[in-house]
């Protein structure tokens, strides 16, 4: 290990983290302009040219509130939670190649931290369950029943469909006959996965949507209910620590849809000009983003009881047949 | 859920968001309220110039939030503010109990005071919540003189002008 190759992780690691945190920051613009939109609103628009800055206001505001530790929480595990919580957010793009590889002064470097990783796709699902601790934990330190209810509900939820999630990216493992993200991009130059894996990429979608509990499957935070769920009894840093590791949650599956599904930083000409790969990339995000946002826009939160229903009752079943007919087809026509 | 459903809800949203945005730019833009709008009150003056508030606190007297003060005084034909014996010496407002129901209006019987159309009030302490009698009055109309005026006798003594049934 020379001295460049760890200046090179560093640099690749510090790019990662600036991915999630100033795209965690603008993916909470980019929803409030698109939401308000959807509902005939303008948005924010006041801070800064076309309130560019408003998500920086919001981060100073919470930089300044209180942070409150309720006098009956757990004050080791209830300041850890949110820090186990985006945790994972942080470190789950490691694996995802941004773009093709670059040639700089004669040497090549790779778009990524570690995408060549050969368990690529088991460490994207390994290090996706470990946010759902986080959030347990928050619901049972806050020694608040609406966060433990919320904690409790999420880690039901996280646990339902993630099986659904782990089994709808067989698929592309299949069809790449690889678990490593580079070979799976790599496999989708002539062809998308999304074109023979189409029920595979809705069976990721839906239960990437209620991985990262968001719209219609926020039922841990569903404020009716729960008032907030896990995270009522936070406020200030804390709070943006589990608001960041939610949207960076999105972010991260949907670069990770993006990838697996819609192939990744593939595209016209990206052999020839390789820096299309990121922007092709970057644009595919955007798009799986967009419809989240559209979706949180559209459908109102599903009754509990119906979101583990619909979990174990259809969606599992659909994603068994999914990878079931997916390999005997490979093995009918040869992969 | 049927999935058609779910696809016709997306195309609803995704019409909307093409729609023009029903927001208005409020500092900048400011929609014009209704023509009874309840806002700041007024004390209005006669096309001469002289007060309608002839300082009967009626107004105080039906004010439910007991926000009017009043305080009356006595007219002159040398020192003359408004027909009749009195005029207001001191008119305050309270605005932060002030609840702009409108009794005031109803109860003046010389139409003097009229709560009119600015809602844009703010102030930082409650000693500026208490508008006087200058921040109420309008100013002097075109034509009229500023009060006190001094009048020929005997010309102004109703206090109560003559009405007119609405037409």
């Amino acid at each position: 290990m020379t001295l460049a190759l760890l200046i090179e992780w560093a640099i690749k690691s510090v790019v990662i983290f600036l991915i999630i945190v100033a795209g965690f920051a603008y993916l909470t613009y980019f929803e409030r302009r698109v939401l308000a939109r959807i509902q005939v609103r303008i948005g924010p628009n006041r801070a800064g040219p076309w309130g560019l800055l408003q998500p920086v206001a919001d981060g100073i505001k919470l930089i300044f509130n209180e942070e409150l530790i309720p006098a009956k929480a757990d004050r080791v595990l209830f300041i850890l939670a949110p820090v186990i919580t985006v945790l994972p957010a942080l470190i789950i793009l490691a694996v995802v190649p941004l773009g093709p590889n670059l040639t700089f002064f004669g040497k090549e470097y790779s778009l990524g931290l570690a995408s060549n990783v050969n368990v690529g796709v088991l460490y994207i699902l390994a290090v996706a369950s470990i946010a759902v601790y986080g959030i347990v934990i928050a619901g049972w330190a806050s020694a608040n029943k609406y966060a433990l209810m919320g904690g409790i509900r999420s880690s039901a939820q996280m646990v339902s469909y993630e099986l659904a999630l782990g089994l709808s990216v067989i698929g592309p493992i299949l069809l790449a006959n690889s678990m490593s993200i580079d070979a799976i991009v790599s496999d989708q130059r002539g062809l998308w996965y999304i074109v023979l894996q189409p029920v595979g990429f809705l069976i990721f979608f839906i239960a990437s949507i209620a991985e990262v509990n968001r719209s219609p499957f926020d039922m841990p935070e569903a404020e009716q209910e729960l008032t907030a769920g896990y995270h009522v009894e936070y406020s200030g840093m804390k709070f943006a620590l589990f608001f960041m590791a939610e949207y960076g949650k999105m972010i991260a599956v949907a670069f990770i849809g993006a990838t697996l599904f819609l192939g990744g930083y593939q595209g016209p000409f990206v052999e020839v000009v390789p820096w299309l790969g990121p922007i092709y990339l970057f644009i595919k995000v955007l798009f799986i983003l967009f419809l989240m946002v559209w979706l949180r826009a559209t459908l109102p939160r599903f009754r509990y009881d119906r979101l583990m229903a619909f979990g174990w009752k259809i969606l599992l079943p659909v994603a068994l047949i999914n990878v079931l007919v997916t390999a005997v087809l490979i093995v009918v026509f040869g992969g | 859920m049927n999935p058609l459903e779910i696809l016709r809800g997306l195309w609803t949203t995704l019409k909307s968001a093409f729609e023009p945005p029903v927001t208005y730019q409020y500092p900048e833009i400011k929609r014009p309220v209704r023509e009874r709008f309840k806002g700041r009150h007024e004390l209005k003056r006669y096309d001469n110039g002289l007060e309608k508030c002839i300082g009967c606190a009626l107004c105080a007297a039906a004010c439910p939030a007991d926000a009017i003060f009043v305080e009356a005084a006595e007219n002159t034909d040398e020192v003359r503010f408004s027909p009749g014996e009195r005029y207001a010496s001191t008119y305050e407002i309270n605005m932060l109990r002030c609840i702009y129901c409108g009794y005031c209006e109803d109860a003046c019987p010389t139409e003097a005071i009229v709560l009119e159309q600015n809602y844009e009030m703010s102030f930082t302490d409650r000693r500026s919540a208490i508008y006087p009698k200058e921040m109420l009055i309008v100013p002097v109309p075109e034509g009229g003189q500023p009060t006190p005026q001094k009048v020929p006798p005997g010309m102004f003594d109703k206090s109560i002008p003559i009405m007119e049934n609405p037409k």
